[in-house]
């Protein structure tokens, strides 16, 4: 049963399918980790940008992920009225905890209910030059619809690494999360910060819908599969640490790779929730956490 | 406690006008139909006993629902067993969840215990799915047995559970007119504040989560009679998880008749919804309904009612 050959390939797929991982989680990771904004509707947003790249596909034979780089301004303006709203019913109130977690379990809902309204339950899929070739080294095959979304997926965690640390936004959004009324001391509005890292967040879920749907194709129910990897991948990385969000996602994806490999597909999503509860349970603070 | 009696009797009457309801011959597709609505009752209001007593957020309802389930198809594969021992191992199988999910509560608070309840719901599901005697990814049959004790099954089924929704709400009315309901409280609005009070804040989450999972377990334990087929999606649907939180939320969670408020308005209109309408359709009707009503009316119709009498 066990092979050398086996063990490669499963080592390069997970470690391919970490990088996309990291991709799809950045965005919880700034809103969730950073911001502490419970919003479990982030792969339904993930989701809708796959559907985006989709449409574009079909149509027009967009490649789906200059669709993705398109539609994050969109998914900003989305992300910023979200936020909006989330604040002033909720966050202003203080009233966050409870009816904040409710009203993003609704959004995800009706988010999902409306992609199978408009486009059913068929699995749909893009079309590309990319995503049919593969490369071999040594008996190790690389797709190239893994590859991709895996090279896309480490250079947005280096960007919003970059644009945490180095920009005048970033570094306010790092300090809205530590002390809202220090900021707000200097001179600095906390809910405008709070906007734009929620937009930010959102738009990231385009890019990562391009890649999901580059990868394998999509359902609407597709979002579901990724709220417990997103969450798993956010705590065990460490909550608002970019760089965990990396080493969390490749983790993910080499331990679910193994369990596909070894055990069979059917058991690769519990592996998420699984290391999801022992890391709650045994290390909240996660690998890289404060 | 000297108005338990009274509710007793009125528990009682609702049973009683339930079967007087069964001798009527009336279309038979509208017990069909009540079922779900009745389920809904008891889901709802064993969601809230955690959820709106306690303030913890449970996403994992369709975890302890199939739990409840599965149990039942278990049980009914391995010795034939009758319904009412199906009910009551379904309840304690989910129950025995519950405590587990319970003392989870000891590391988890607020998002983090919500999350790790999703979880357990897929965990779960992958365990049945890769579990092939009671039926696997593929689902499994079940053959109702034949001679219910009057009635068609179907209203046998809409009988049992009417009086399971009776029980279920005399518990939540039980729990929060006691020092348990109290105590529940002031957990919920402040933990830390209710510990250093004095507050049995842990015995007090265990009977929370334990008495919820029991009776979501009791919920799920007559669904393969009812359906008398089981596959994983069906009875670890999405739908559960939102409408077990939609329908508290939307009735008002701080009173045991908000559940029950909500459950009969929101299952009357999704039923409806979906004979009329489409099932797709009815989903979205339900995720709109909650949002606006966590966004507008946070204390449910109960508030509503509330604010227009201080007026």
């Amino acid at each position: 049963m066990f092979s050398w050959d086996l063990l490669a390939n499963a080592v390069v797929s997970g470690l391919l399918l970490g990088g996309f991982y990291a991709a799809v989680s950045l965005g919880i990771s700034l809103i969730f980790g950073l911001l502490e904004i419970a919003n479990i509707a982030q792969p339904a947003f993930v989701v809708l940008g796959a559907y985006a790249a989709y449409v574009l596909n079909n149509a027009y034979e967009v490649d789906p992920i200059l669709t993705g780089l398109a539609f994050t301004p969109v998914f900003y303006v989305l992300g910023a009225v979200v936020y909006r709203v989330y604040y002033e019913s909720f966050e202003r109130r203080g009233d966050e905890a409870l009816r904040g977690l409710v009203f993003f379990f609704g959004l995800l809902f009706i988010l999902e209910v409306s992609l199978s309204l408009k486009f059913g339950v068929d699995y749909r899929l893009v079309q590309t030059a990319y995503t049919k070739t593969s490369i071999e080294f040594g008996g190790v095959g690389i797709a190239f619809r893994y590859l991709v979304p895996c090279v896309i997926g480490v250079a947005m965690t280096l960007a919003l690494y970059l644009f945490l640390s180095r920009t005048f936004y970033g570094r306010a959004i790092r300090a809205v999360s530590q002390d809202q009324q220090a900021l707000r001391l200097m001179g600095v509005n906390p809910i405008q910060i709070k906007t734009i890292a929620f937009g930010v967040g959102i738009a990231a879920a385009s890019l990562a819908g391009a890649l999901l749907i580059c990868i394998a194709p999509v359902i609407p129910s597709t979002d579901r599969d990724y709220i417990g990897r997103m969450f798993a991948i956010t705590v065990l990385g460490g909550m608002g640490s970019i760089g965990g969000t990396l080493v969390a996602g490749i983790i993910l994806g080499v331990a679910e790779s193994f369990m596909a490999t070894f055990f069979g597909p059917s058991w690769s999503l519990a592996v998420s929730f699984g290391i999801l509860l022992i890391a709650l349970a045994v290390r909240p603070a996660g690998l890289f956490g404060r | 406690m000297a108005r338990t009696v009274p509710a007793l009797i009125v528990g009682l009457l609702v049973v009683a006008a339930g079967i007087g309801l069964v001798t009527l011959r009336v279309n038979p597709y509208l017990y069909f139909a009540g079922y779900v609505i009745l389920q809904y009752v008891v889901i709802a209001t064993a969601w809230n006993i955690l959820g709106g007593y306690g303030g913890y957020v449970n996403f994992g309802t369709p975890a302890f629902f199939a739990l409840g389930a599965y149990t039942a198809v278990f049980l009914i594969q391995s010795m034939k067993a009758p319904l009412p021992v199906l009910i009551v191992a379904g309840g304690l199988v989910s129950a025995l969840l519950g405590l587990g999910i319970g003392y989870l509560t000891l590391r988890l608070r607020g998002t983090f215990f919500s999350i790790a309840t999703l979880a357990l719901s897929v965990v779960l599901q992958t365990m049945i799915i890769n579990w092939e005697y009671v039926g696997g990814s593929r689902g499994i049959s079940v053959i109702r047995p034949s001679g219910p004790p009057f009635g068609n099954y179907v209203v046998f089924l809409f009988t049992v559970m009417l009086g399971l929704a009776v029980i279920a709400v005399l518990v939540a009315r039980f729990i929060e007119r006691s020092w348990i309901g109290r105590g529940l409280a002031a957990l919920r609005d402040n933990e830390e504040a209710a510990e250093c009070m004095g507050v049995p804040t842990l015995r007090l989450k265990l009977f929370a989560t334990t008495v919820s999972g029991f009776l979501l377990g009791v919920a799920g334990a007559p669904f393969p009679y009812y359906v008398t087929f089981v596959e994983p999606n069906s009875a670890f649907a999405l739908d559960y998880a939102v409408n077990a939180l939609a329908m508290p939320m939307i009735g008002g969670t701080t009173s045991w008749a908000g559940p029950v408020i909500g459950a009969v308005l929101l299952g009357t209109a999704q039923q409806l919804a979906t004979v009329t309408i489409s099932s797709e359709l009815n989903l979205f009707i339900v995720g709109v309904v909650l949002v606006a009503f966590v966004v507008l009316a946070p204390e449910g119709i109960l508030g509503l009612v509330r604010r227009l009498r201080a007026r």
